[in-house]
Order: C-alpha cells, then sequence, then structure tokens
C-alpha cells in the first residue's frame, strides 16, 4: 500500500501541477477581465463611442470562450481533490472544505450573470446591462478569496487541534482567516489585473506592429495596458507584504526562495545561481538586502535552511529559480510600466518607439510567467508537506494503482483544450459576429 | 432529523437537481448523437442546441456543488469514494470536459470538419459520461466502497452487475428526460414535426426504462441484496410512486400533454434518486458507515447549512431569472 503512494506522489503532484497551472489563466480573466470589459461599455455609452462599444462586445465574447475553458478545467480540479488526494480531504476535509462550498455559489452566480450579460446584450438599456456585470465582478473576486483561502490554509493551517493525531475543535470559518489569507488573496487579485492586462495589450500591440494602427487597435492596446500598469506597482508594495509574512510563518519557505542556509543576521540578497552542496553558487549577492527586505532592518536575523533537518527541506533550486524568476518578469514589467506612465505624464500618448509595441507584445507571455512561477514558488515552496508542518505530501496522495496514467491523459486533453481555445478566439478577433458560448446561436 | 442528515438532505437536493437539469443536458447530447447525418440532422440538432445552449454552464455547476458539499460536510464518506472509484470519477470528469469545451466551442467555428470532430466529442461524451456516474452510484450501492482510502477494488467496485445497471439507466434516464423535455422545446421553435420524432423517442425510452427497472429488481436481489431489501422496505412508498409518475407520463406523451408530462417525467426520476437514499438509509456507504460517523463536526456542519441557506436565497432567483429571460426571448425571436 505505501509503495502505491510512494510511486503516486510524483505523477499525482504533475497531474494537479497541470490542472492548477492551466486553470489558474482562466481564473485571472474570471478575476479581472469583467472589470476591463464593463469599463470599456461605460466609456462606450459615456462617449457616445461604436468603437469602444464594439471592443467591449468583442471582448464580452472572448470573456465567455475563457470563462467556458475556465469553468471545465475547474471542474477536473474539483475531482482531483479527492481523486489524488484523499489524505489530505479525509482528515481536514471538515476544517478547510468549507471555502470551496462558498466558491460553489459564487462560480454559479458568475456563471449565470455570464450568461445574463452575453445574452442581453443587445435586449437591455445599457444600465440594465452594465449592471448585470455587477455580480460576475463581485462573484469573481469573492470566488477568488475563497479559493486563495483554502490555499492559505495549507501554508498556515489554523482553526483547529491536533490531539493524539486526529482533528479536533474544527472552526471552518476560523481556518479561513490566518495569517497567509490577505497577503495570498491581495497578491494574486492584483496579478490577475496584470496577467488580463498585459495578455490583452499584448494581442492588439501584435496587431499594431502588423501596421494595423487604427483607433480600434489603440483602444484595444490602450485600456488593458492602463490597468496593468497600475496594478504592476502597486504588486510591488504587497510582494513585500508578502515576503514578510513568509518570513514569519515559514522560514523555511523563505530560506529556500533565496538559497540560504545559514541563519544569519545582515543576510544579503541573492540572486541567481544554483544551490550545490549546501551552498548557493555563483549568486550576484546584495549586502544587506534580505535582511532590509523581510525584516526592514539591515541587521535582522533570517532563518536558514540548516534550522530543519535534510528531509524538511523544499527543493531549493526550483523554488530559488522560480522565485527569481518571477521577480525579474515582474521588474521588466515595472519598466513597461514606468515607461507607458513616463510618456503619458509627458506628452499624453503612448510611446511612439517600435520597441515599446515589441516589449508589450511581449508583456503578457512575461506576466504569465510570473503568475505561474508564482504559484510554483508557494506550492514548491511548502514541500515536504501539503498542510504545512502538519501532513506530508507523501502521506496524502492516494495509494490506488494507476494513478500516474492520469497525467499522461489530462496532458492530452490540455494540448487540444488549449488549441481548441486559440482557435475560437482567433476567430472572435478576426470576424465579430461569432458567437459566444453563452449566447444563442441564430436558428438556421 | 439530525444537523447531519440535514445537510446530506440539501446536497441530495442539489444531486437531483443535477439528475433533471444536468441529465436532461446529457440525453439531449445522446440524441444529437442519434440524430442522424450531418444534413438529416440538422433541424433536431439545432432544436437542441437552442434548448440548452444558454443554461449549460449552470446545469452542471450542480455536481461541483455536490462534491464540495460531500468532502466539506461527509469526509469520512467521499474519500473512500473519491479514492475507490477514481477510475470512473476521472473518465467522467473527462466526459464533462470533453463536453461542455465542445458544445461551447462549436458555435464559435464555422468549418465543417472542425465542427464535426466537436459534435462528435459533444455527443459521444454526452453518452459515456453518465454511464460512469451510473456506474459509480452502483458501486456505492452495492457496498462495493470500504471505509478508508482505496480500501476497495479500482476494478470490480465499478465493473460489476450493479453498476452496469446503473450506468445503463443512468443513460436510459437521460435520453428519456431530454426526450420529454424537448417536444415542447421543439413546439416552442414551431417544429411539431419533430415534436412528434421526439414524443415517439420518449414513449420508447420510457418502455425500456421501464423494462431496464424492473430486470434491475433481481440483478440488485442477487448483486446488492442490502439495497433490495431497503428497496421492498422502508423505500417501497417512493419506489411505487416512482413508477406510478413513470405511468402518468406515459400516459401524458400519448395525450401529447407535453408541460404536464415533463412533471411526472422529472417525478419518476427524482423518487428513482430519493429511492435509492432511503433504501440505503441511515448507511451513506453500505454495509455499515452511517450519516452519523461520515459527518464532520457540529460548528462545520451549522456553518455550512447557514451558506447553503443564504446562498440558495441568492441563487435560486437568480437561476429563475436566468431560465424566464431565455424561455421568454424564444418567445419574442421568430
Amino acid at each position: 500500500m505505501l509503495a502505491g503512494a510512494a510511486e503516486n506522489l510524483f505523477p499525482a503532484r504533475m497531474q494537479m501541477a497541470l490542472s492548477l497551472g492551466w486553470h489558474i489563466v482562466f481564473s485571472c480573466f474570471g478575476i479581472a477581465f469583467p472589470t476591463i470589459v464593463v469599463f470599456t461599455e461605460w466609456r462606450a455609452h459615456r462617449r457616445g463611442n461604436p468603437i469602444l462599444l464594439d471592443l467591449a462586445h468583442t471582448w464580452a465574447k472572448a470573456m465567455g470562450v475563457l470563462f467556458a475553458a475556465g469553468a471545465v478545467s475547474g471542474t477536473l480540479l474539483s475531482f482531483e481533490m479527492g481523486i489524488l488526494w484523499p489524505g489530505l480531504m479525509a482528515p481536514f476535509g471538515e476544517v478547510y472544505g468549507f471555502p470551496f462550498v462558498l466558491e460553489g455559489f459564487a462560480f454559479f452566480l458568475e456563471a449565470i450573470f455570464v450568461g445574463i450579460y452575453l445574452f442581453g446584450w443587445d435586449r437591455m438599456s445599457p444600465r440594465a446591462h452594465m449592471l448585470s456585470a455587477l455580480p460576475i465582478i463581485v462573484s469573481g473576486v469573492a470566488g477568488a478569496f475563497f479559493v486563495i483561502a483554502a490555499n492559505a490554509w495549507m501554508n498556515n493551517p489554523t482553526g483547529f487541534r491536533m490531539e493524539n493525531g486526529r482533528v479536533v475543535d474544527a472552526d471552518p470559518v476560523g481556518a479561513m482567516f490566518g495569517p497567509s489569507t490577505w497577503p495570498q488573496f491581495v497578491h494574486m487579485l492584483i496579478a490577475a489585473y496584470m496577467v488580463t492586462g498585459y495578455l490583452v495589450a499584448s494581442v492588439y500591440a501584435v496587431g499594431m506592429l502588423r501596421c494595423r494602427r487604427d483607433r480600434y487597435h489603440r483602444f484595444g492596446l490602450l485600456i488593458p495596458l492602463t490597468f496593468a500598469t497600475v496594478a504592476t506597482p502597486i504588486q510591488l508594495l504587497v510582494g513585500d507584504w508578502i515576503a514578510t509574512t513568509v518570513a514569519e510563518n515559514q522560514p523555511v519557505k523563505l530560506a529556500a526562495m533565496e538559497g540560504l542556509f545559514d541563519t544569519g543576521r545582515g543576510v544579503p540578497l541573492s540572486l541567481g545561481g544554483i544551490f550545490l552542496n549546501d551552498r548557493l553558487q555563483w549568486a550576484l549577492e546584495i549586502p544587506w538586502g534580505l535582511s532590509l527586505l523581510v525584516t526592514h532592518d539591515p541587521n535582522g536575523e533570517v532563518i536558514g535552511l540548516q534550522s530543519v533537518p535534510p528531509d524538511l527541506r523544499p527543493p531549493v533550486n526550483v523554488v530559488h529559480l522560480a522565485y527569481n524568476t518571477m521577480v525579474g518578469m515582474g521588474s521588466a514589467l515595472m519598466l513597461l510600466a514606468l515607461w507607458l506612465g513616463w510618456t503619458w505624464w509627458r506628452k499624453h500618448s503612448i510611446p511612439g518607439s517600435p520597441w515599446f509595441l515589441r516589449a508589450t507584445a511581449v508583456s503578457g507571455v512575461a506576466a504569465v510567467v510570473a503568475m505561474e512561477t508564482g504559484w510554483i514558488t508557494t506550492e514548491v515552496g511548502r514541500q515536504p508537506f501539503i498542510v504545512y508542518g502538519i501532513l506530508r505530501t507523501a502521506d496524502a496522495v492516494s495509494p490506488a494503482p494507476g494513478i500516474a496514467l492520469g497525467f499522461f491523459a489530462v496532458a492530452a486533453i490540455y494540448a487540444v483544450l488549449t488549441v481548441l481555445t486559440v482557435v475560437v478566439l482567433r476567430r472572435l478577433a478576426r470576424s465579430h459576429d461569432t458567437a459566444a458560448p453563452q449566447e444563442l446561436e441564430p436558428v438556421p | 432529523m439530525t444537523l447531519a442528515e440535514v445537510v446530506l438532505g440539501v446536497m441530495f437536493v442539489g444531486l437531483i437537481a443535477y439528475a433533471l437539469f444536468g441529465g436532461a443536458d446529457f440525453g439531449a447530447g445522446i440524441w444529437d448523437l442519434l440524430a442522424g447525418g450531418t444534413r438529416r440532422g440538422a433541424p433536431q440538432r439545432a432544436v437542441i442546441e437552442h434548448a440548452i445552449g444558454p443554461v449549460w454552464e449552470a446545469n452542471h455547476v450542480w455536481l461541483i456543488f455536490v462534491l464540495v458539499v460531500l468532502w466539506t460536510g461527509f469526509p469520512a464518506g467521499f474519500t473512500p469514494v473519491a479514492s475507490t472509484l477514481y477510475v470512473p470519477l476521472t473518465l467522467a470528469a473527462f466526459g464533462m470536459i470533453a463536453r461542455g469545451a465542445a458544445f461551447a466551442f462549436r458555435k464559435s467555428i464555422t468549418t465543417l470538419p472542425m465542427r464535426r470532430f466537436l459534435g462528435a466529442a459533444f455527443a459521444v461524451s454526452s453518452l459515456v459520461t453518465p454511464y460512469f456516474l451510473g456506474a459509480v452510484v452502483g458501486g456505492v450501492a452495492s457496498g462495493r466502497v470500504p471505509q478508508g482510502i482505496a480500501k476497495g477494488d479500482v476494478v470490480t467496485s465499478w465493473v460489476n452487475p450493479t453498476s452496469t445497471l446503473g450506468g445503463v439507466l443512468a443513460v436510459l434516464t437521460c435520453a428519456y428526460l431530454a426526450a420529454v423535455f424537448l417536444c415542447l422545446d421543439a413546439l416552442r421553435d414551431g417544429h411539431p414535426e419533430i415534436a412528434e420524432g421526439f414524443r415517439l423517442r420518449a414513449l420508447g425510452t420510457a418502455a425500456v426504462t421501464g423494462l431496464g427497472g424492473l430486470v434491475g429488481l433481481f440483478v440488485l436481489r442477487a448483486d446488492a441484496p442490502q439495497l433490495a431489501d431497503g428497496l421492498f422496505g422502508q423505500a417501497l412508498p417512493v419506489v411505487a410512486l416512482s413508477v406510478l409518475a413513470g405511468v402518468a407520463s406515459i400516459v401524458l406523451l400519448v395525450l401529447r400533454r407535453y408541460a404536464a408530462a415533463r412533471v411526472t417525467a422529472a417525478l419518476a426520476v427524482a423518487t428513482i434518486l430519493i429511492g435509492w437514499a432511503a433504501a440505503q438509509y441511515p448507511y451513506v456507504l453500505l454495509p455499515d458507515l452511517t450519516i452519523a460517523d461520515a459527518a464532520a463536526g457540529q460548528p462545520t456542519l451549522v456553518a455550512m447549512l447557514v451558506v447553503l441557506v443564504v446562498g440558495s436565497c441568492v441563487l435560486v432567483p437568480a437561476l429563475v431569472y436566468l431560465y424566464r429571460l431565455f424561455q421568454h426571448s424564444e418567445r419574442i425571436t421568430p
């Protein structure tokens, strides 16, 4: 039985990583896109601008397509929670399952109002129509909070006691508000705006590089890019908040993020490098950097990996590399945001250089990479635990034979699904009459 | 009635809603599969698509709701099922992905080969997904899911007489529900000849489903005696009601009273599920895991009940509004 669990651990983790990593991109659109679409619709009505209205309608349809892809991938995740991790759900379902119940309601409401919003495009007054998007925005953000609350609980489990290896005094509401919940939620919320904003803007940047520089494309670039540009510096501040939270509650995760072995004071911030023989080699070091970052004191103490036995340490290189990639991508996006902000302030227009369009064209991918590596940092950084300090991932995985095949099946299905989603979105961009999934098809 | 029973009851209402709305969706996909060649089947497929188009996502969220309530409120009942029956559950999840994505995306695609591929994916997954879900029910109902994590056989827990019966009945029930529902939709869309076709199919599937149920009683006697005893014991009134509702909907279909037939057909299906629950009460997992054993602690159940009540107060009006909006539009647009 135990041998089965040991064999299943890696494939199960990969299947979960793939399923979540795919779903999360679409979740970002579920969280942030409705705001951008409704903002555009509102401006269109305020200015009586048909180009903006056309843009908003196209985006609304794209939102429907992305929502459908997010919905089906979310369904798989709710099965996988029980199929892959029964050892987590059995003892702790009553403690941290509760936010998923709330998320069930939030998602249901979102699905209903996405249908109403798309269907009502030409059938409601502008005012009523924009109001019908309000539940989409609220339930999208609320849904994100609930899912993040569950994840934050895995990082900092609260709301129960262990007695002789059994869970007692489960408090499902208290479990939702551990120390990681708020910083993680805000971090994700802002990330959703960055991913959505930069990705949508990058589509129009590519169009403009191909000499389609009409007002439609300029609006299509500028509106989402503005949202993302505002979000980027905020994310920098939130990053500081979350780093101090991690340092306080999960010091070993922070040590892995930084490749720090020895506990000490006045610790430098390390960029790049490879962790070999308990040392980070060939890294660029910024003196006192890490101590300043997490304790806001150049001589502050930072705990290293040595504080726990080797079998309780996460895989350092994966976490360190992922974390550095996230920070690197975030910093690059910050430069892009500063460039746009500066030019807009001085000249009240977007930068004329083709390099600005080229940078914007890749900003979407950069934002997705930043978000995915951020998730790798927090998830791999929690290893070997699935519930930090309490339950090991190896003890939570299902020992059932044949689990390993699931990964390949999921990989194949998501490959097809990715191609399909891209084909449909491209069609939508080319022909604005294309129907969204939630719309009625004209009866032939 | 204990608190745990109330929460489980609310979950079961969600399960019935899934069987009715999601089931009719699956059934519509099955009729899509059987509608014939690309050209000949086109008018029927249009009616089907028109009927389920706008609400397809909403119908399947019921299942997610059932899952999350189970793993939070009844983890000791949920995890044995999820881990032992992971094969049919995974396949059902894949079916839902294929079905949902294909249905959602095919209206955005106009090239014929691509549409055919998506149409086929939609139709085939509509057939196999309810089979796997029915097989899961069969595995649970015949007591093949022992307590603990992955303690049951991962193959025979869903490849067995009761699971086969469950799967076949699930497919037939979906097809039957959809045929009954689509009669009215086709009539509303102004296609009385298509409505007539669905009426005959509804009558045919009603007969086959009834026959299947009859044969099923013998299968259960042999393969799931504890459940069979319950069905003929404490659940007998519910089973009788189901048979009565089934007969009534056949009569109503013969008389072409489609709206009334919808109600009795839904009642017949709901009472099958309630009959199953009543037959294995008070056990969540046969032979011996009771509701009380499987339930989470008091604070979790209270929190869930509050959310379920408050959430329903928000959700139900929104859902009713959605259905009314689309039904209304069908009448005003030709």
